[in-house]
């Protein structure tokens, strides 16, 4: 008898494991072929605990709402008034990231400028320097000061409405860039001062500063430089966001940039980008906790990013404590990037729309994260600006509604209290009552 | 001649006073006197002027300068004339770490030595110093020049792209995808010039020519180990 015989023998149903799925069966194929590990742009995909296990309680006998049509509700914030002479005033409390000229085409860092100004808000640099596009299209511009210095000159930084120093972004706490020799234009290897087509690496620690003792001095010449007029960021990964945070505040910061894991980036490791760092949920208490243990609470601005999506997102950011946030991917996506019309282009480069992550690859079939001249044509700055215009309008309006029905007359007021935790993990990291309960995890006094 | 006493007047008042001079300033000779090892002195400067530092400098001295010429009279701390676009800046003693770091043009002299990581991610400075440097110098070198009359440290020009580095002396050692090169007419004579200008008086065929194999220019599996 043939013991195999289907007809005879009952067969398991063939099993996939749980360990060797197909994601990482695919990822040690790709390894053997190549002998160099993944690199993408974007965030961590891996589902972590996020603001989507926090719900707003809202209003009742005890809270009531502001009338939506009638009461005002907020939206302003300014950032950087401690150290500054000139803070930057916005209108909307949701900034764009810095995001680099070279990862990005010019059109695209253009419809960023128009999109954000036309919003009430400021755009970014990255690495790679300042664009006239974008300083020509954006009211208030943030100029990075990054390790590389790629494109650093002293005209532009005295262009700047503010200055970011960046140490670490949430994609990747620790690691340097990578734009690939493919998008290296003429113009983007000049801006950089290198040969064009070359893989061009960006340094992981500033060239000329280690620790916050140097930080402080490097604070002290930037502002010497720009005559204490503009603020001064800086910007952090989420990792030891307590620590972190008072040691930038200590070395003479106006606002600290907090970006969790989520976070994206145009190009690093898959394996930095899904293993390294905190999620966005956990790092904005113990950065509060740091600002108020200083009594600098709303003195020094906590700008949080990092998977901030919506004016939800937006409302529970700044109801545990952060004075506003920055967008990156979702600023992409609304110019859009990863848009299912594009689906067969996608399928050609082997992927599918919402997954597209070879940024780096510079073949975009949106026409954003390219240098390419065909495939730049595809995008329309202006269109792209409104787009975006629109999208910061709908995050602010969401925020709003939140607020109002918390009985908030600006976003500021929102606070931990309007808050619950649908889950134990999201209770312990926010510091936020379990849904239904008065407790959560760690909560002083309560023995767990 | 203008002198600041910087004690006196403070960094912030200094450094004002040198960015309000305009590029047709008739006030083209200052002299900033008790610097006592105060950080950002005369940085940001962008007009034709000479500043003379009676004394030793903190970090940052003569950072982003443009056009300006900085005279050190003393050691300068770490950092001096970092991101320096255009202008000289000359050390009469010597110069702590990261000296002319990412800088873009213009040129440094050091009459001393200078430490580690000298002229890091530099791009399109140059840099002649009279004595020794120290180790990781000119990492990540983009472009412009490093002579150094005395002896290298340990990995010259690791990971550096088009920058090119001089030596008179011995070098320690090479860092990743640092080479030798050949020592051509073009050269002596670009050397020559370097020389000159930094008013050094060597012969340019005593020093040897280093720079990038390019052999990190674009990814390859069998350079892994070399990242
Ligand atoms: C295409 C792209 C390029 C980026 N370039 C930079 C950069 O040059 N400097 C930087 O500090 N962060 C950079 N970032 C990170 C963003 O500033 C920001 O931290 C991140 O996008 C926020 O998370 P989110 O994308 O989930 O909104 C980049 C992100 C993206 C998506």
């Amino acid at each position: 008898m043939n013991k195999h015989d289907p007809k005879r023998i009952p067969q398991t149903t063939p099993r996939q494991s749980a360990t060797f799925t197909q994601d990482i069966n695919s990822d040690i194929r790709r390894a053997a072929a190549t002998g160099i590990y993944d690199i993408r742009g974007g965030g961590a995909k891996r589902k972590v605990p996020s603001f989507d296990d926090l719900l707003f309680m809202g209003a009742s006998i005890s809270r009531y709402p502001l009338e939506g049509y009638r009461e005002k509700c907020e939206t302003n914030v300014t950032i950087g008034g401690l150290h500054a002479s000139n803070p930057i005033e916005l209108d909307i409390p949701i900034t764009i990231a810095g995001m680099s000229f070279g990862a990005l085409s010019g059109p695209a860092k253009e419809a960023l400028g128009r999109g954000a100004s036309a919003a009430g808000t400021s755009t970014t640099t990255g690495d790679g320097g300042m664009t006239p596009e974008e300083r020509g299209h954006s009211n208030k511009l943030v100029y990075q000061y990054l390790p590389s210095r790629y494109g650093m000159n002293p005209n532009d930084l005295r262009k700047a409405d503010a200055i970011e120093i960046v140490v670490g972004q949430g994609a990747k706490p620790g690691g340097g860039g990578m734009l690939l020799g493919q998008k290296i234009s003429d113009r983007v290897a000049e801006m950089r001062n290198l040969p064009k087509g070359i893989d061009q690496r960006s340094a992981c620690r500033h060239p000329d500063w280690t620790g916050p003792d140097d930080l402080e001095i490097k604070i002290l010449e930037l502002r010497e430089i720009t005559g204490w007029k503009v603020p001064i960021y800086v910007k952090v990964a989420g990792a030891r966001p307590y620590y972190d945070t008072t040691l930038a505040v200590k070395a003479g910061a106006d606002a600290v940039v907090l970006d969790g894991m989520q976070g994206g980036t145009a190009a690093t490791q898959d394996v930095f980008i899904e293993h390294v760092g905190l999620p966005t949920l956990a790092i904005v208490r113990p950065a509060v906790q740091a600002l108020q243990d200083l009594g600098m609470h709303r003195k020094v601005q906590l700008i949080l990013s990092g998977g901030i999506r919506s004016g939800a997102d937006v409302a529970k950011a700044m109801a545990l404590g952060a004075d506003a946030v920055a967008i990156g991917t979702a600023a992409l996506i609304a110019l859009g990037d990863n848009d299912p019309k594009w689906e067969a282009e996608y399928n050609k480069l082997g992927t599918t729309a919402g997954a597209y992550d070879d940024w780096h690859e510079g073949l975009d079939p949106a026409g954003i994260t390219t240098q390419d001249p065909d495939l730049m044509a595809r995008f329309d700055p202006i269109e792209g600006g409104r787009r975006l215009k629109n999208y910061l309008k709908v995050m602010t309006l969401e925020a709003q509604t939140i607020a109002r029905a918390c009985g908030k007359n600006h976003l500021h007021n929102l606070e931990p209290e309007d808050l619950v935790a649908l889950t134990m993990e999201a209770a312990a990291m926010a510091k936020i009552p379990l849904a239904g309960t008065d407790w959560y995890p760690g909560k002083p006094g309560s023995g767990y | 001649m203008q002198t600041i006493d910087l004690t006196e007047v403070g960094l912030r008042e200094t450094n004002a006073t040198l960015h309000a001079q305009a590029e047709n300033t008739n006030q083209t000779a200052w002299e900033i006197i008790n610097p006592r090892g105060s950080h950002a002195i005369a940085c940001g400067l962008d007009a034709p002027i000479e500043v003379t530092v009676k004394g030793s400098t903190g970090y940052y001295c003569g950072g982003m300068n443009q056009q300006a010429t900085v005279n050190i009279h003393g050691s300068a701390g770490p950092g001096t004339g970092e991101n320096m676009m255009s202008g000289k800046i000359i050390i009469e003693g010597d110069a702590s770490q990261y000296l002319g770091a990412t800088a873009h043009g213009g040129m440094i002299v050091v009459k001393g030595n200078a430490s580690s990581r000298c002229g890091i991610s530099m791009k399109g400075v140059n840099i002649v110093v009279q004595g020794n440097i120290g180790h990781m110098s000119a990492f990540m070198g983009q472009s412009g020049n490093l002579v150094v009359c005395g002896d290298a440290g340990d990995a010259l020009g690791d990971s550096c792209y088009e920058a090119r580095f001089f030596v008179r002396g011995s070098v320690k050692s090479l860092g990743a995808d640092c080479e030798k090169k050949e020592m051509r007419e073009e050269h002596l004579t670009l050397l020559q010039g370097l020389l000159d200008e930094a008013g050094i008086d060597a012969d340019p065929k005593d020093f040897t020519r280093y720079g990038s194999a390019r052999n990190l220019y674009n990814f390859d599996v069998d350079n892994a180990g070399a990242y």
